[in-house]
Order: structure tokens, then C-alpha cells, then sequence
């Protein structure tokens, strides 16, 4: 009962959350976008109700809204961990041995490539090139970029991440 | 107060590169130790220096303007350089990688570079307007908005021979007069900033090095083809440049180069930046356009072109950040100083990011034309000790890999494609007798098969019936015929696409097919990968004669594969073992084997 209770009100502060940045923009073209990403810079994800909030606060379809919001990758329709760790996997990496390292995350955090622990705190994600290619290979865990590791240093920095 | 007659100013390279090898950290030690120690000398921070194999990277300079340049300096060594050479004048030698002055081996990386668009990264700090306009910025914008006609900057540069630098080449000159000639009153100028291009960071660092110089390079194009507002469109992996260009936006509006009535004339002209959203396919200009619009990102038919109808239906001009960053030297230097360089028909220099396997990787700027063999060799210091040179793949997934054989072919634009390769945006990855080619294919078809958008029958479709025969046969399931088809399903691909994308999307794997038809035979015939790399092809054992039991590659094993007791020989599980190379790694007897 109070598990509802609880997932009602979370949703009610996702929803205010839409309408003021929904509000921010109102009236300006080609916002679509820039309305998810800080809707969902703010509640960690996009829920199909958050979805349709934006949808008819901004004039817009919800069905073309989902279209956007499916069509990125950046766009997370689940939610994720509190730290996203993004393994790149550009060609200077995978020639450098990103596979290892995605290998030895999954292995310390016992999820696979695209999930989250059980305790909420990490997602391990294999991303497209993020531009580091001399530190090859690399990690990035919110703005934070870690490069030339090893798949042990890879470990030691989820395990001593946040503490 | 410590004597500081020996240094006028300490450096520090503070671009992502640098920040992810240590540099904040190191940036953070040199303040402490100024506290600590009185040491009144200016701590300045600057973009990609270019040498990025040698990240973090600290210049100290003399008052006379002598540059000593530290590589790979970790927290620990600051303190050294500090009171030796900072205070002391007397440089440590030992950790120095270059030296004004001195022929350190390392000056080898710069000797054949000429850095026209990265003048001024490594030098000025990036988030300073007035170091920009102190090495002349805005002065060629000064030059265009009071004292030339659109006309006349297009003639300038059709006469310089820019080319556009995103990947296709096409004259920057013609272009500009494309979209200031179609008619319609409002105009849009974008700035192609979504590099995504796996492995390459050229935009990335000229953003984060020097954000005012593409800034200028709008402003110009704005001016020029008559648009009133220009959008840059930054991939969302690119925080930092993300950041540095918000303030240069800024900055510039407040000194009147951006915004209203610029340099009191009545050009206006404003700058929205526009964030990415992870799909590399915005990097084809109609679907970045559509991006910009809020909508899915999904390439158009072209024509009509976007310099006549582009961004919400109007004229608009698309150029990548490169280009745009030339722009400012081409108005100050000339024409005729910028076609200087390079070839008959590819004029000027080209940024690369060498990566991969190759001992000097980072940021160069060649004229074009310069050969493979210099490029990879001379600059960037060959492949690591003890390994062959295999291929070097240029243009990313668009582009194609070349072999040993043709690297005394030029970087420009028509004898690459002579090899079957592109110049492409810039990225330049280099594989050495390690890396497997026929998975190199794969990796690429992976890559554009998940981004394709999904429009065109033959992109969406058949990229990944590709993807499914390089599968099977880097998993040992190769069937005979399956080259033929790769072959076959590639060229119809490539001419039943609407974009880029679907366009080039097979010439990794046709390029690979070319000239190493013998790894895939090797796959397909043999079940056998020469590379030693494709896991489902290769088997781990432990050499009896070399292995003492030491037990340490049994513990390093994640998946508790490796039996043995204490002093005796121990033995690989085949059916547990994922050749993730831990225990070859950590086996310090050569006892690990890989066949």
C-alpha cells in the first residue's frame, strides 16, 4: 500500500518537473529536445507519463515525442544507476582493448553490459567514441574521464567511486 | 618571496585529455605549492598542446620566452619542478620532452607539422578572450564587417582552395556563395560540431583549445552569405567544449563581436548552441538540421541542398568546425599564403588524430599531401617496439583501411580515394600484426548498423544481414560464398542510399576484403585467426616447460579457469577460459600460450 503511496508522489514531483521545464520553453521552436535532456538531466530518466506530460505542455504529439525520445541514445526510457560508467568502445579503444575492460566491470559489479547493480548505485554502459582516443582505452563516469587502464584500475575505480 | 626572476609563467595543458590523464590534479599541486612557497609567477591553464601521448603536459616559459615542455608529469613531480626550475631556473632535464633550443627526440613530432587552425590551441588559455585577440583574434572579422563585401570573402576563399573538412570535401567557397545567392531574407549559418566519428577528436579539441577561432569563422560566414542567427550543434559527450564555447559566446557578445550591431555596424548576428543527443547519424547535415527542428534524426533527399532550403525551410550554410576555424587566417594571411600548402587540388593543412597502435599518438596538423609513411613514422614514431605495421584506418566508419604498401601515398583528398580510403574527418587509427582485420569489418558494420536510422531498406536491413556473416565467421562459423555476398549485399548498399551513412557504410569491409582476403580466407577455410585475436578462434594453455606454479595467473582468473598446486605445472579449463588474457598478462614466465 505504501509502495503506491510512495510511487505516486515520486511521480508527481517528475510531472512538476515537466511542467517547469516544459514552461521554460515555451513558445520556442525545436525545443523538443533540449526539453528532454534537462527534464531528464533532473529525474535520471523518461518515464512514458513524464512523456506525455511534455507532449501536451508543449503542443506536441506524444506519439512524435516517444518517436525523439526512442531515436537517441542518449534518451533512457529505464531508469539508471546513480553513476552511469561508460566504457568507450570507439575503434582506438577497441583496438586497445575496451573489450576487457567492459568484460572486467561486468564481472566486479556482476551485472551485464547495459545494467544496473541491485543496490541502484551503477549501470555499466558501452558507449561510441568519446574522444580521448590517445588515452585509450577509457572510461567516463559522470563528467569524470579516466583513461589508459588497465582491467584491475578499471575495477579500483567503481570500487572506490562515490565513497 | 621566492626568487622568481627565473620564470615568467607555468602552463598547463587542460583539455580533456589532459584533465582525464591527472592534469587538474597536477594544475591543483603547482597552486599549492605557489602558496606554500610565496612563488609569485602566473599559473596559466591552455587546450590541447597535441602531444597527447605525453599527457599531463606543463610549459614552463622564461621571461626572455624560452619554452621548456614537461610530458607525463605526475603530482609527486611538481614539487621538483617547482623549487629546481620554477624558482631555481635550472630545468630537470630528465623529465624535459622538449626544449627551445634543444633537438629532444621528441621535437620529431612537430618538425613536419604546420599548425594554421591549431595556432593558437596549447598556447592561449581558451576561456580568455583578450589572449585570443592579444595573437591578433577578431581581426579579421574587424576586416570583413568594415572593409570587405560579402563578394569579396568568397572570392578569397575560393582562391585559398579550402575544402570543407568534415569529410567531403567540397569547396568552401562555392558552398558560401551557394547559400548567400538563394534568395529569402532570413539565412542560417551551423556549425557541424558532432564529431562522432569513433576515434576521432580533432573538433573536440580545437572547441576546447581555441572555441573563438570557429566562433570568428561563423561571424564571417554569417556576414557573408547574410544570415542573422547561427546554431553550434556539439555532441553531448563533449562537456568541456560544451562549457569553454558558452563562454566565449559570452565573452564575445560583451565586447560586441556576436549580437547586436557588431563592431558598430548593422550586422547583427546571434549564436545558440544546440547539444546532441547521441545519435551519430546527426552528423549527416539534413539529419542535424532535422535535430536542431526537434525531430527525429533522419536524413533528406538532397536537392534541394541546404544552402537553399535548410534549417525551418531557409537557406542555410553547414560547415564543419575545422573549416570554419581556417576561415580567420585565410582573411588575415591571404589566399595565396594558405594555397601555399598542400596539393594541386587539396590546398592548405588537415588535422588528424593519430591513435591506436602508435608510440607518439595525439593531435597533428600536416600540409596536405604529406605521406602516409611520414605521418605514421616521422610523426608519430611507427608502431610499438616489436610490432609490424599492418594498416592504418582513415575516415572512421565511412572510410577504408590501407595497407603497408600504398603509405607513401599523400594525405589529400584524390589519392587517398585512389586506395579506396577517404581523408574522412580526420581520425587516423593505427593497427599493427596484433589486430585482427576481419573484426576491425565487424566492428565498423556494428557500429553503423546501430546507428543507422532506419529510413532505407538497404541500410537498415542490409548492414545487418552483414553484420550476421562477419559474426559467424569471427566466431569460426565462416561458410564458403560468405565473401562473394559481403561483397555483393556491400555495393548494393552503397548504391541504395539515401545518406552518408548508408553510402559508406560497407567500405571497412570492402576495403578489408581488398587487401586482406587472406585473413578472411583464413577465418572461413581454416577456422583460424591469424591475429590471434578473435576469441572464439584461438585457445589459452599453459606451456608445461615454462610454468613454475607460482599460482598468480590461477588467482588473477576471474572465472577460476586455471588449476595447479603450489611448484607444479598448471592447467587451463578450456570449457570455463574467456580469453581475457588476465593470466598472460600476469604471468611474468612467458608460460601462457595463445594459438
Amino acid at each position: 500500500m505504501e509502495n503506491t503511496v510512495a510511487q505516486d508522489t515520486k511521480m508527481a514531483e517528475f510531472l512538476k518537473v515537466a511542467d517547469q521545464v516544459a514552461a521554460e520553453y515555451a513558445g520556442r521552436r525545436g525545443s523538443v529536445i533540449p526539453v528532454l535532456q534537462k527534464v531528464q538531466d533532473q529525474i535520471g530518466y523518461l518515464p512514458p507519463e513524464v512523456m506525455q506530460r511534455i507532449g501536451e505542455r508543449l503542443g506536441v504529439p506524444p506519439a512524435q515525442i516517444f518517436g525523439v525520445a526512442s531515436f537517441y541514445a542518449q534518451f533512457r526510457l529505464e531508469p539508471v544507476g546513480k553513476y552511469v560508467v561508460k566504457v568507450c568502445h570507439g575503434t582506438a579503444c577497441h583496438v586497445q582493448g575496451a573489450g576487457a575492460i567492459t568484460d572486467a566491470l561486468c564481472d566486479e559489479l556482476g551485472v551485464a553490459d547495459g545494467e544496473t547493480t541491485e543496490d541502484g548505485k551503477f549501470t555499466v554502459e558501452s558507449v561510441a567514441c568519446l574522444g580521448c582516443c590517445s588515452l585509450a582505452p577509457v572510461i567516463m563516469i559522470e563528467d569524470n574521464t579516466y583513461g589508459r587502464l588497465t582491467p584491475d584500475e578499471a575495477r579500483k575505480i567503481v570500487r572506490e567511486y562515490g565513497d | 618571496m621566492a626568487k622568481t626572476g627565473a620564470t615568467a609563467e607555468v602552463t598547463v595543458g587542460l583539455s580533456s585529455c589532459g584533465i582525464a590523464a591527472g592534469a587538474a590534479d597536477v594544475f591543483s599541486a603547482f597552486q599549492r605549492q605557489f602558496e606554500e612557497k610565496g612563488v609569485d609567477v602566473r599559473l596559466r591553464r591552455t587546450g590541447c598542446i597535441g602531444m597527447c601521448y605525453r599527457e599531463p603536459i606543463v610549459d614552463v616559459t622564461t621571461p626572455g620566452g624560452a619554452k621548456y615542455t614537461y610530458g607525463g608529469l605526475t603530482v609527486d613531480q611538481v614539487e621538483r619542478v617547482v623549487d629546481e626550475h620554477v624558482v631555481g631556473g635550472k630545468p630537470v632535464d630528465e623529465w624535459l620532452v622538449r626544449a627551445d633550443g634543444r633537438e629532444l627526440p621528441d621535437e620529431a613530432y612537430y618538425d613536419q607539422q604546420v599548425r594554421l587552425v591549431l595556432r593558437n590551441a596549447g598556447i592561449i588559455d581558451p576561456e580568455s578572450i583578450d589572449e585570443y585577440i592579444e595573437v591578433g583574434g577578431y581581426e579579421a572579422l574587424t576586416k570583413v564587417v568594415t572593409s570587405m563585401t560579402p563578394d569579396e570573402v568568397i572570392d578569397e576563399l575560393k582562391a585559398s582552395g579550402l575544402r570543407g573538412r568534415g569529410g567531403a570535401g567540397f569547396p568552401t567557397g562555392i558552398k558560401w556563395d551557394l547559400a548567400r545567392k538563394a534568395p529569402g531574407e532570413q539565412k542560417y549559418v551551423i556549425v557541424n560540431a558532432d564529431e562522432g566519428d569513433p576515434g576521432a577528436f580533432m573538433d573536440r579539441s580545437i572547441l576546447e583549445g581555441d572555441p573563438h577561432a570557429v566562433l570568428e569563422g561563423l561571424a564571417i560566414a554569417a556576414f557573408t552569405v547574410g544570415a542573422q542567427e547561427g546554431y553550434f550543434y556539439v555532441r553531448a559527450e563533449y562537456p568541456l567544449a560544451i562549457k569553454r564555447l558558452r563562454i566565449a559566446i559570452e565573452n564575445a557578445t560583451e565586447r560586441g563581436f556576436v549580437g547586436d550591431n557588431i563592431l558598430g555596424t548593422d550586422f547583427s548576428f546571434k549564436v545558440h548552441i544546440k547539444e546532441g543527443a547521441g545519435a551519430f547519424v546527426c552528423g549527416e547535415e539534413t539529419a542535424l538540421i532535422a535535430s536542431i527542428e526537434g525531430q527525429r534524426g533522419m536524413p533528406r533527399l538532397r536537392p534541394p541542398y541546404p544552402a537553399v532550403k535548410g534549417l525551418w525551410g531557409k537557406p542555410t550554410n553547414n560547415n564543419n568546425v575545422e573549416t570554419y576555424a581556417n576561415v580567420p587566417w585565410i582573411i588575415s594571411h591571404g589566399a595565396a599564403a594558405y594555397a601555399a600548402y598542400g596539393t594541386e587540388t587539396s590546398k592548405g593543412t588537415k588535422v588528424f588524430a593519430l591513435a591506436g597502435k602508435i608510440q607518439r599518438g595525439g593531435l597533428v596538423e600536416v600540409p596536405m599531401g604529406l605521406t602516409i609513411r611520414e605521418v605514421i613514422n616521422d610523426i608519430g614514431g611507427g608502431v610499438p617496439e616489436g610490432r609490424t605495421f599492418k594498416a592504418v584506418q582513415l575516415g572512421g566508419p565511412s572510410g577504408g583501411c590501407v595497407p603497408a604498401e600504398y603509405m607513401d601515398t599523400g594525405v589529400d583528398y584524390e589519392s587517398l580515394t585512389k586506395t579506396g580510403a577517404i581523408v574522412g574527418s580526420g581520425g587516423m587509427i593505427v593497427m599493427d600484426d596484433t589486430t585482427c582485420m576481419v573484426d576491425i569489418a565487424r566492428f565498423f558494420l556494428n557500429f553503423t548498423q546501430d546507428e543507422s536510422c532506419g529510413k532505407c531498406t538497404f541500410c537498415r536491413v542490409g548492414t545487418k544481414r552483414m553484420l550476421e556473416i562477419l559474426e559467424r565467421i569471427t566466431s569460426g562459423e565462416g561458410r564458403d560464398g560468405d565473401i562473394e555476398l559481403l561483397q555483393e549485399l556491400g555495393e548494393k548498399i552503397i548504391s541504395s542510399s539515401l545518406c552518408g551513412l548508408g553510402q559508406s557504410a560497407p567500405n571497412p569491409v570492402l576495403t578489408t576484403i581488398k587487401y586482406f582476403r587472406d585473413e578472411y580466407e583464413a577465418h572461413i577455410n581454416e577456422k583460424r585467426c591469424p591475429a590471434l585475436s578473435c576469441k572464439a578462434l584461438i585457445t589459452y594453455d599453459i606451456d608445461p616447460d615454462k610454468c613454475i606454479g607460482c599460482t598468480v595467473c590461477a588467482k588473477k582468473c576471474p572465472v577460476e579457469a586455471i588449476t595447479g598446486e603450489r611448484k607444479e605445472v598448471h592447467t587451463i579449463d578450456q570449457e570455463l577460459c574467456t580469453k581475457c588474457d588476465a593470466c598472460r598478462q600476469a604471468c611474468k614466465f612467458d608460460a601462457v600460450t595463445v594459438s
